[in-house]
C-alpha cells in the first residue's frame, strides 16, 4: 500500500512526498514504514503504549483541559526535518525569543517601543499579564523569559508560521524527551540508520540556562529548584520529570520560605538557600503578599527576595504580557525595532475584531477564517469556518458582534501533513510544532520539539483535548 | 512645616502563629514635596530583609518572624519638613508608566452610580483640561460620599461606599480613582499621614487620598475627604492601585490562630524652639 499518496487534497503541502517521489528526510523511513507488518505494528505500538503508561506521562498539554489521566496517543511514525530546514527554524526561533526578551525589558523600563508608537500603550499597560510589581526590576542577565515555546506550522516547503508564542511556562517538553527515548528503544536500528541530533542535552541545557540567571548575590554554585502546585496539577508528570533530569528538588510552595535576604528550602539538614526557582505556578498565585491574598500555593514573601535581587524566577512575573494574541501582531515589529532584522519566521495575518474594519472583514468572511478568543487556549471557544455548519457561523458571529474586542481571525493555514499510522496503514495527517527555546546568558535551542499530530482525517487541530497526538522529531545533522 | 511622626502598630496572635512575614512600605517618599530629617521602622525581634525601591519609586523592606509569635509590633518615628507644593507631586523619581493605572482593582471598579457621578460632575468641563475635571472630581466625591467614620470597613469597595453615601478617607480614594478610571484619567491610591490637630476634624492622622495624573504638571494629590490637595501638613508614603496593593503593612501569618491589631498614631507639629533654634 502507497502512503501518504492519499493525501487528500494536494493543497495541503505533504512532509514526506512530492508528488510520488520521497523528499530526502524521509527517504530513511520509506522501507521501515513499508516493510513493517501489520501484526508488528499493533505490537510495538502497544509496547508504546504500555512505556508511556507505566512512566506515567498522561498529562494534558498544560491549559487544554481535559481528562488528565487519559494518554496522549502517540504515533510512531517520526516527523522529520533535513539539516538545512532546522537551521531557518533555528534561526528564526532564537530570533524570537530575544526579540521577545528584549520587548519585555522594555515595556518593565522605559517603553521605548510605545514611544516610539509602534505598539499601543494600552495592549501593553492595560494588559491583564503586565505586573506592576515587575516594573523597574532587573532580572539577571536582563532575562524574562527562560523557555520560550514559539508553535509553528509549515505550509509548503519553505513557509512557516508562527502561531502563537508561549513566554510564561510553556509545557509539553517532557514529550518531546520521552518520545525519542521510546522510539530509541522499539526502534533502535533507526537511530544507527539515520544521523539524528539528540534532543537528550535538553535538561542538562536547561539546568545550565537556569543557573546562568542566579542573582548576583549567588556566590556559591547555584542552587536551582522547580517549584510545582503540587500533583493535583494536570502537568505535575512534567514537573517532577524535569527536576530528575536535571537533578534538581522538585518543591511545593510550603517546602519553601523566606526569611531575611533570601528564600530557603526546608530540608532534613536545615534549611539551604534557594538561588533560582523555575516556577510552574502561575503569576497570580506566586505570593499572596504581592499577588492574589488567598493563595495557598504561593510563598510569602517571595516577590520582595526577587525584587531586592535574593533570587531569580524562571519566567520573571509578568511575563505573559508578551505572549498574548493581540501583541502577538506586532513580535515582527519587535524584531526590527530592538535587533534591527528582518524576521525569519513570519506570523500568521491576524485581524483584530477589535478594530471595526477587521470585524466587518471577519464577519463577512467567517466560512473561510479561523476565530480564536484573544484569551482563550487549547481549542476551545474557537471556529474553524471551512469545518462549520451555517448554524454554527450564524451563532459564532452573534458571539463577535457582542464583543468583539475578546476575539482575532487569520486565515485557515493549509497546514502540513506527516505520514502518521491509522487504522487502514499510514495515511498523512495535519501536524505542527513546537520548540523550546533556552534563554540565559546564551540563547540555545535543542534540534527537535514537540510535534502535534491531529489524528482525525482531515482534522486541523491538533491540540490533544480535541485529539490530537505526538510524535517523535527528528532533526537530521548536516 | 515640619511634622513628628509617631506610629506604633502592634498584632496579637491567640493561639501564637508559626511563623509571620511582612512588606513594609512606611518610608517617606523621595520628592521636593518633603525632606526627611529621621526616620525609623523597627521591628523588634524580626528579621529583616534586603530593601529596595520598588517601579512607584516606594521604598519596600521585608520583615520575618519565625515562630512561635504571640506579638508583633512595627514602630515608626520620624520627622520630616514639608513643603506646601499644591498637591503636585515634585521631583519624585520612579518607573511607572502612568497608563498602568488605568485598569481598575475590585475596589476600584466602577459601577452605574460611579460612572454617572464621574461623568455628571465633569460635564462641561473641557476633555483636555484635566487639572479642572480632577478638581470637580474631587469636590463632587467629597459631596456624594460624606465623611462619616464606621460606616464602611477594609474591603468596602467604591461603588459600595457611593451607594452608603458615607465613608472615610479610603472610601473617598477608591471613589476618586473609580472616577478617573471612568475618565480616562490614569489615577493611584496613596497612604501617608496627615496633621490634622489644629482642626475639628478628627481625621485619623494615619490617611490616604487620590493622586490623578495631569499632563504637564504629573501626578497630582486630591484628598476628598478633606476637599483639598495635599499641602504642608501631609507626608507621603507610598501608593498602588488601590488601598491594599499600597497597604504600608501586608502581612500572612501562618497559623490558626486569632489575630488583634492595634494601631497608635500620633503627628505632631515639631516644637517651635526646635525651629527656632535651627533659624
Amino acid at each position: 500500500m502507497g502512503m501518504g499518496q492519499k493525501a487528500g487534497s494536494p493543497q495541503y503541502f505533504n512532509e514526506m512526498y512530492d508528488g510520488a517521489a520521497v523528499r530526502p528526510p524521509y527517504q530513511g523511513l520509506e522501507a521501515w514504514a513499508r516493510d513493517m507488518p501489520v501484526d508488528l505494528r499493533t505490537l510495538k505500538q502497544g509496547e508504546a503504549e504500555a512505556l508511556f503508561r507505566r512512566i506515567g506521562i498522561t498529562f494534558a498539554v498544560y491549559g487544554e483541559g481535559g481528562d488528565p489521566d487519559r494518554l496522549i496517543p502517540f504515533d510512531m511514525f517520526p516527523r522529520v526535518f533535513a539539516a538545512d530546514e532546522w537551521r531557518k527554524l533555528d534561526r528564526g526561533v532564537k530570533q524570537r525569543a530575544r526579540a521577545l526578551n528584549a520587548f519585555l525589558a522594555d515595556v518593565y523600563g522605559r517603553g521605548e517601543i510605545i514611544r516610539a508608537g509602534r505598539v499601543p500603550a494600552h495592549l501593553v499597560y492595560r494588559n491583564e499579564a503586565y505586573e506592576k510589581a515587575v516594573v523597574g526590576i532587573k532580572p539577571p542577565k536582563g532575562v524574562y523569559s527562560h523557555i520560550v515555546g514559539i508553535d509553528l506550522v509549515r505550509t509548503g516547503p519553505g513557509e512557516f508560521f508562527v502561531l502563537e508564542d508561549n513566554c510564561r511556562t510553556p509545557s509539553g517538553v517532557s514529550y518531546m524527551l520521552e518520545n525519542r527515548e521510546i522510539m530509541m528503544r522499539m526502534f533502535p536500528q533507526l537511530f544507527r540508520e539515520n544521523r539524528i541530533a539528540p534532543v537528550e542535552t535538553y535538561p542538562a541545557l536547561l539546568r545550565r540556562t537556569l543557573s546562568s540567571v542566579a542573582p548576583a548575590k549567588c556566590d556559591t554554585p547555584p542552587r536551582v529548584v522547580i517549584l510545582t502546585p503540587g500533583h493535583y496539577n494536570s502537568a505535575y508528570y512534567e514537573h517532577s520529570f524535569l527536576a530528575d533530569m536535571m537533578g534538581v528538588e522538585l518543591v511545593e510552595a510550603q517546602d519553601l520560605f523566606v526569611e531575611g535576604d533570601f528564600v530557603w528550602m526546608r530540608t532534613t539538614e536545615g534549611p539551604q538557600r534557594v538561588d533560582v526557582i523555575y516556577r510552574r505556578i502561575d503569576d497570580a498565585f506566586i505570593d499572596p503578599l504581592c499577588f492574589r491574598p488567598d493563595s495557598m500555593l504561593g510563598v510569602p514573601g517571595l516577590m520582595n527576595v526577587y525584587r531586592s535581587g535574593g533570587v531569580a524566577l524562571a519566567s520573571a512575573p509578568g511575563a505573559g504580557v508578551a505572549d498574548d494574541k493581540a501583541i502577538y501582531t506586532f513580535v515582527p515589529e519587535m524584531i526590527r525595532f530592538y535587533l534591527g532584522e528582518e524576521p525569519v519566521l513570519q506570523n500568521v495575518p491576524t485581524w483584530q475584531c477589535a478594530r471595526p474594519d477587521d470585524c466587518a472583514h471577519v464577519i463577512a468572511n467567517l466560512a473561510d477564517l479561523v476565530v480564536k478568543e484573544v484569551h482563550g487556549s487549547g481549542g476551545y471557544g474557537m471556529l474553524v469556518g471551512p469545518r462549520s455548519t451555517k448554524e454554527q457561523i450564524a451563532a459564532f458571529a452573534d458571539k463577535i458582534r457582542e464583543k468583539p474586542w475578546n476575539y482575532i481571525a487569520q486565515p485557515t493555514l493549509a497546514l502540513s501533513t506527516c505520514p502518521t499510522f491509522v487504522e487502514e496503514g499510514v495515511a498523512p495527517r495535519h501536524v505542527d510544532l513546537r520548540p523550546y527555546c533556552l534563554v540565559g546568558e546564551e540563547v540555545q535551542l535543542v534540534p527537535g520539539g514537540l510535534t502535534r499530530v491531529a489524528l482525525t482525517e482531515g482534522s486541523l487541530v491538533v491540540n490533544s483535548s480535541q485529539g490530537g497526538g505526538v510524535k517523535d522529531t527528528w532533526v537530521l545533522a548536516e | 512645616m515640619r511634622l513628628t511622626v509617631s506610629h506604633e502598630t502592634t498584632y496579637r496572635f491567640d493561639p501564637p502563629m508559626r511563623g509571620v512575614v511582612q512588606s513594609l512600605r512606611m518610608t517617606p517618599s523621595v520628592c521636593e514635596n518633603q525632606q526627611v530629617l529621621a526616620w525609623a521602622v523597627a521591628a523588634e525581634g524580626a528579621e529583616r530583609g534586603a530593601g529596595f525601591r520598588d517601579g512607584a519609586g516606594d521604598w519596600v523592606e521585608t520583615i520575618t518572624h519565625i515562630g512561635p509569635v504571640d506579638a508583633l509590633s512595627v514602630s515608626v518615628t520620624g520627622e520630616v519638613e514639608t513643603i506646601d507644593t499644591g498637591g503636585v507631586l515634585k521631583g519624585h523619581r520612579e518607573r511607572m508608566p502612568p497608563a498602568a493605572y488605568l485598569e481598575p482593582t475590585r475596589a476600584t471598579a466602577p459601577d452605574r452610580a460611579l460612572e454617572t457621578l464621574a461623568r455628571d460632575t465633569v460635564a462641561g468641563i473641557d476633555v483636555g483640561d484635566v487639572l479642572a475635571r480632577a478638581h470637580a472630581l474631587c469636590d463632587g466625591i467629597e459631596a456624594a460620599i460624606r465623611y462619616t467614620p464606621g460606616q464602611t470597613e477594609h474591603g468596602t469597595t467604591a461603588a459600595e461606599a457611593l451607594a452608603l453615601g458615607h465613608g472615610v478617607c479610603q472610601d473617598h480614594a477608591h471613589a476618586m480613582i473609580a472616577c478617573a478610571s471612568v475618565l480616562d484619567i490614569p489615577a493611584r491610591y496613596v497612604t501617608g499621614y496627615l496633621f490634622a490637630s489644629e482642626e475639628a476634624g478628627g481625621h485619623e492622622a494615619s490617611h490616604a487620598w487620590a493622586e490623578l495624573f495631569v499632563p504637564d504638571l504629573g501626578w497630582v494629590g486630591f484628598d476628598a475627604s478633606n476637599g483639598v490637595c495635599p499641602d504642608g501638613r501631609y507626608i507621603r508614603i507610598g501608593s498602588g492601585a488601590d488601598a491594599q496593593e499600597a497597604a504600608p503593612i501586608r502581612g500572612i501569618a501562618q497559623g490558626a490562630g486569632t489575630e488583634a491589631l492595634e494601631a497608635r498614631v500620633q503627628v505632631d507639629r515639631a516644637a517651635q524652639s526646635q525651629s527656632q533654634s535651627q533659624a
